[in-house]
């Protein structure tokens, strides 16, 4: 569904990310893990058309989206969440949603109306009337997933939806997201809650200094001394194993 | 926010009919002659705030607009004959057709802010200079209008005429706000003044969305300008590319509250009186204007989110939630 090809951005002599190939199939739920710092919001950015890439190409169902628009790139199915959450502040939630469910319904009725289902699968039905900036971090980043997911996507980019948020409110939006899935929806995120990432994702790919290191199911990427070691710095691996 | 639209069409209703009878109970020119003016500043008002109130992009150059259709229909008049109601229509799509051109080379460059704010100004100068060194605009010596009422000149021998043209114009504006807060563009707007980025990331094509807003305001400023031609039978560049003007009508819409169908016509009834009143009552020269200019001050300082915030406020109603985004952006920014 998704398929990365050697991409690259460089910001002045920082390779941010180097050539990195990965591929998303379709009902998985993929996850990109990596230390702060290795590039993962650049890949996302750069797979929803918010930067350009200097190299490599981003194909989505077929079509080549390197460098296309992104609300272009939405309208063909794949949307993102911002990790620092950029809602509609001074509108309500049900009005943040609306804008999300206008991208495919142009009337304002079926709008309303997608909205509040939305809210509902995300649990955001008793805040449809708050306004967004008066919402908790954890209802921000709800609102982030529930306006995504009102623009009907076949693939959602959730950049660390989790941060922030205590166990039970993290227990709630990883049962929010295996819902989402089980709907159809393709899902591919960047998560530093390792429990989370082990419960929900089919496949992982590690990140580090902006390549990629790692690849598998999430057991086997944990386990893999590489992947330690660029958490824990080098030596780590073997320290840990004895 | 269905309330406040019920709510709005009962004002829209009993607002028009007390507007439309009024004439039958003031018969003094004067009155009729300020109702006029005021209801002319909040159309060009309600123009400004579709493009800085609802899509959030402050322009600084408004009256380029205003100025480019009054010299379409005076032109046209002037130069070939043709009569204003049809010259009028041309000026829509002048005022237009200047919205597409400035919108699309600012927003295709990503201006936004203070930087677009600047180079709408900049574009109403260049204008206003350019109007001023041609030959068919007359120049520096302006254009002379004929008076000659009748409906094919947009002219009326009585006040009552242009008080109902000034009406017209005022309806008109005011339905396309209350479209705006109905509709799906309306909407998209609204997103792109709130968190633009967060609007092209949920589908939105913000650069269209902006040329058509600014499209939209440039269309009804057109219009404007033939009104004003037809009405005052005098224009020279200083009166069509006016910054007092640009000024005005983005004065009205901030003290009345942006982003609301009626803060403009509010705000441009509160601005009009209080300028009537001072001049009326304060004898020496120029005080009456530090007056005007105190209760401004005093209005846009304690009052954010302009008279409409106010009123929504003290009622405790929470749907200020649009307008309150428009004060609370900017606080952001400061932080």
């Amino acid at each position: 569904m998704l398929e990365v090809k050697g991409l690259t951005k460089r910001f002045g002599g920082l390779v941010a990310v180097s050539a990195v190939n990965l591929n998303v199939q379709e009902g998985e739920i993929v996850s990109l893990i990596g230390p702060n710092g290795a590039g993962k919001t650049t890949l996302f950015a750069m797979t929803a058309g918010f930067l350009k890439p200097d190299e490599g190409q981003v194909i989505f169902n077929g079509h080549s989206i390197g460098g296309m628009k992104p609300h272009k790139i939405c309208q063909l199915g794949m949307v993102r969440t911002f990790q620092i959450t950029q809602p509609f502040a001074g509108l309500s939630t049900l009005e943040n949603i609306m804008v999300g469910a206008y991208t495919d319904q142009h009337d304002t009725a079926a709008a309303r109306k997608r909205a509040e289902e939305v809210a509902e699968t995300v649990g955001m039905t008793s805040m449809l009337g708050q306004t967004a900036d008066g919402l908790t971090v954890a209802s921000r980043k709800r609102l982030e997933l529930a306006r995504a997911l009102a623009t009907n996507p076949k693939l959602l980019l959730l950049d660390e939806v989790m941060a922030g948020l205590n166990p039970t409110e993290i227990d709630d939006i990883v049962h929010v997201i295996k819902g989402i899935r089980d709907t159809g929806v393709t899902i591919f995120l960047i998560e530093h809650v390792m429990k989370a990432v082990m419960n929900l994702s089919d496949r992982t790919y590690v990140l580090n200094d902006g390549k990629l290191i790692a690849t598998g199911t999430p057991q086997s990427v944990a386990a893999d001394p590489t992947v330690i070691e660029a958490y824990l710095g080098h030596g780590a691996a073997k320290a840990m194993a004895g | 926010m269905m309330t406040a639209l019920g709510k709005n069409t009962l004002y829209l209703v009993l607002g028009g009919v007390v507007l439309m009878l009024a004439p039958l109970l003031i018969t003094s020119k004067f009155y009729l002659d300020v109702l006029t003016l005021i209801f002319f500043t909040a159309y060009l008002g309600q123009s400004w705030n579709i493009l800085g109130g609802y899509a959030g992009q402050f322009s600084f150059g408004g009256v380029m607009f205003f100025g480019t259709g009054a010299y379409a229909s005076s032109i046209l008049l002037t130069t070939f004959g043709i009569p204003p109601i049809i010259g009028i229509v041309v000026a829509i799509f002048a005022g237009a057709l200047l919205g597409l051109i400035v919108g699309y080379m600012s927003f295709r460059s990503g201006l936004r802010g203070s930087y677009f704010a600047l180079i709408t100004l900049a574009f109403a100068e260049l204008l206003r200079v350019l109007a001023n060194s041609v030959e068919f605009t007359g120049g520096g010596v302006g254009l002379f209008l004929t008076y000659a009422p009748g409906l094919q000149n947009l002219q009326f021998a009585t006040p009552t005429g242009f008080y109902y043209f000034s009406l017209l114009l005022l309806f008109v504006s005011i339905l396309i706000a209350v479209w705006l807060e109905r509709s799906r563009f309306g909407a998209q707007l609204v997103a792109i003044r709130e968190n633009e980025d967060a609007a092209e990331a949920l589908g939105i094509n913000t650069l269209r969305c902006k040329i058509y807003a600014i499209m939209i305001m440039g269309a009804m400023g057109g219009a404007a300008g033939t009104f004003y031609a037809q009405k005052y039978l005098y224009l020279d560049p200083p009166i069509a590319y006016s910054i007092a003007l640009s000024v005005e009508m983005l004065l009205v819409t901030i003290v009345g509250g942006m982003g609301t169908v009626f803060g403009p016509l509010i705000g441009s009834f509160v601005l009009h009186i209080v300028n009537e009143v001072a001049r009326h009552f304060i004898d020496t020269p120029g005080l009456s204007l530090i007056v005007y200019g105190v209760i401004l001050i005093l209005i846009i300082s304690y009052l954010p989110n302009g008279l409409i915030g106010m009123f929504r406020k003290r009622m405790g109603t929470a749907q200020a939630g649009a307008l309150k985004s428009v004060g609370g952006k900017e606080a952001r920014k400061d932080a």
